[in-house]
């Protein structure tokens, strides 16, 4: 089980918690896991096609999934997942 | 029977190792620490060029600031040859240091042999009170302040994250303030903008913001551009600024500042917050990843709340406005390590700072590409720009 941590605008989607566990054995299982656990972040995490949407960063603990394998980048026990999108509130 | 004083020095001289001026002169600017050991006063009337100020009176505590490696070599002066000797004498044996010298016959015989001497610009004894704490800081001394004083910031906006870094800047002595803010003084603004004030209510924000500012510090140029910044201005108002802050509330500015300052190659510092979640991250463009790498795109009008909409904790801003003041006042120092690269996540319920790693894209639409070849047309635009703008309103 990984930790998920979820950003403000992503709270309302998942019960208010800051951060939820899900499974998986890489980024995109771990991802999937969360959609299917809570469905209203579905269409904000993924595009139609299934893809990661673009204006969503992930980090696996501080590294950018992006420069590691993408949603295929292995994901262990312990291991942390941040949910980043921009902000734009001065 | 006690020594005399010219004994004494001369027992002094005899344990130490000592350097004459025309060697010094060939390692002026060659990565070897010269150091001052005569008085701040002394100091400010002529120095070798690149030597550090340490008062032989704070030597032991100040020394390792200038010269943390103790295996490096060091050359220490004074104005006749004797005081660097007792200096050279304690930094060899109470602190030890291995490779110190001083420079015979002090910057007297310097000047005699008609070698080089910096005369730094000195500040009015008004500044050397005000700014009395930044001098006492060995990273920053005369030197730093005269850079604060002769740097030139810009504010984009004068909001929440504006209020607190305008304000500390000024304070701090950054010569000119930069100030963009098309709004004017409202009382909803009060709860965290604490630049403006109730009786300002109604009048432009940079009016007010160069009102405070100038209460706080009579010194700062405040250049104001009462304006939404676009597209059309951008290029002309940012033009010339040393570093930008930027605390806009929209993503389309917050993309077209990205646009622009890469090609002028001129750094921001970026904040954002939104309830009680702050990011901050500091884009050097070509050093560092551009705003464009670390987000490609914005998202959805749905997914970007403004703090007009969705709230802010008052006392947020002003956290992340001073960690930007601090990034800000570091770049023009050229000290510490800036947060390039990196974006800090404060988390004011959970008390956190969290930080994580930030690339450059080589794919970036932007920064992978000379400057030159950054179109005007280009500017600001994204996919879905005018979509989102619509949606935005």
């Amino acid at each position: 089980m990984a930790t998920v941590k979820i950003p403000p605008v992503l709270r309302a989607s998942v019960g208010g918690e800051k951060e939820v566990g899900a499974s998986g054995e890489n980024v995109g299982e771990v991802l999937r896991d969360l959609a299917s656990s809570h469905p209203a972040t579905q269409d904000q995490l993924f595009s139609a096609e299934g893809e990661l949407n673009r204006y969503v960063n992930v980090y696996l603990n501080d590294e950018d999934v992006r420069v590691l394998n993408g949603l295929d980048t292995a994901v262990g026990e312990g291991d942390t997942l941040v949910i980043l999108p921009a902000m734009a509130g001065g | 029977m006690s020594p005399s004083g010219a004994e004494l020095l001369r027992q002094v001289k005899s344990q130490i190792e000592e350097v004459d001026p025309s060697e010094v002169n060939e390692l002026v600017g060659e990565g070897v620490t010269i150091v001052d050991v005569r008085g701040s006063e002394e100091f400010a009337t002529g120095h070798i060029p690149g030597a550090k100020s340490v008062p032989r009176g704070h030597l032991e505590t100040r020394i390792e600031s200038v010269a943390p490696d103790r295996s490096a070599e060091l050359i220490l002066y004074c104005a006749s040859g004797a005081r660097s000797a007792y200096a050279a004498r304690t930094l060899q044996e109470d602190l030890g240091y291995e490779r110190v010298r001083s420079m015979t016959g002090g910057i007297t015989l310097w000047k005699d042999r008609g070698y080089e001497v910096e005369v730094p610009r000195s500040l009015s004894a008004e500044q050397r009170e005000r700014y009395s704490r930044h001098l006492l800081i060995p990273e920053i001394g005369v030197e730093g302040q005269q850079k604060l004083l002769d740097a030139k910031v810009l504010l984009l906006g004068a909001g929440g994250l504006g209020s607190p870094t305008a304000l500390y800047l000024a304070a701090a002595g950054v010569g000119t303030l930069g100030i963009v803010d098309d709004d004017d003084v409202d009382l909803s603004n009060l709860q965290r903008q604490v630049i403006h004030s109730t009786q300002r209510i109604g009048i432009p924000k940079v009016d007010s913001a160069e009102e405070s500012i100038h209460a706080l510090n009579p010194d700062v140029n405040v250049v104001k551009y009462q304006t939404r910044i676009d597209a059309s201005n951008i290029m002309e108002i940012i033009e010339g600024y040393d570093v930008i802050v930027d605390g806009v509330d929209n993503f389309p500015t917050r993309y077209l500042l990205n646009d622009a300052s890469v090609r002028l190659k001129i750094p921001v510092v970026s904040a954002s917050i939104l309830g009680f979640d702050g990011q901050l991250s500091v884009f050097k463009p070509y050093e560092g990843p551009c705003y464009r790498c670390l987000f490609r795109e914005p998202p959805p009008a749905e997914l970007a709340p403004s703090c007009g909409a969705n709230g802010v904790l008052g006392v947020l801003p002003g956290t992340m406005g001073l960690l930007q003041a601090t990034e800000v006042v570091k770049l023009i120092l050229e000290i510490g390590e800036p947060a390039i690269g990196r974006l800090l996540l404060y988390d004011a319920l959970g008390a956190t700072l969290t930080e994580v790693k930030v690339h450059r894209d080589p794919d970036c639409p932007i920064c992978s590409r000379e400057p030159a070849e950054i179109r005007d047309e280009e500017l600001g635009v994204f996919p879905d720009y005018e979509a989102f703008c619509a949606a935005a309103g």
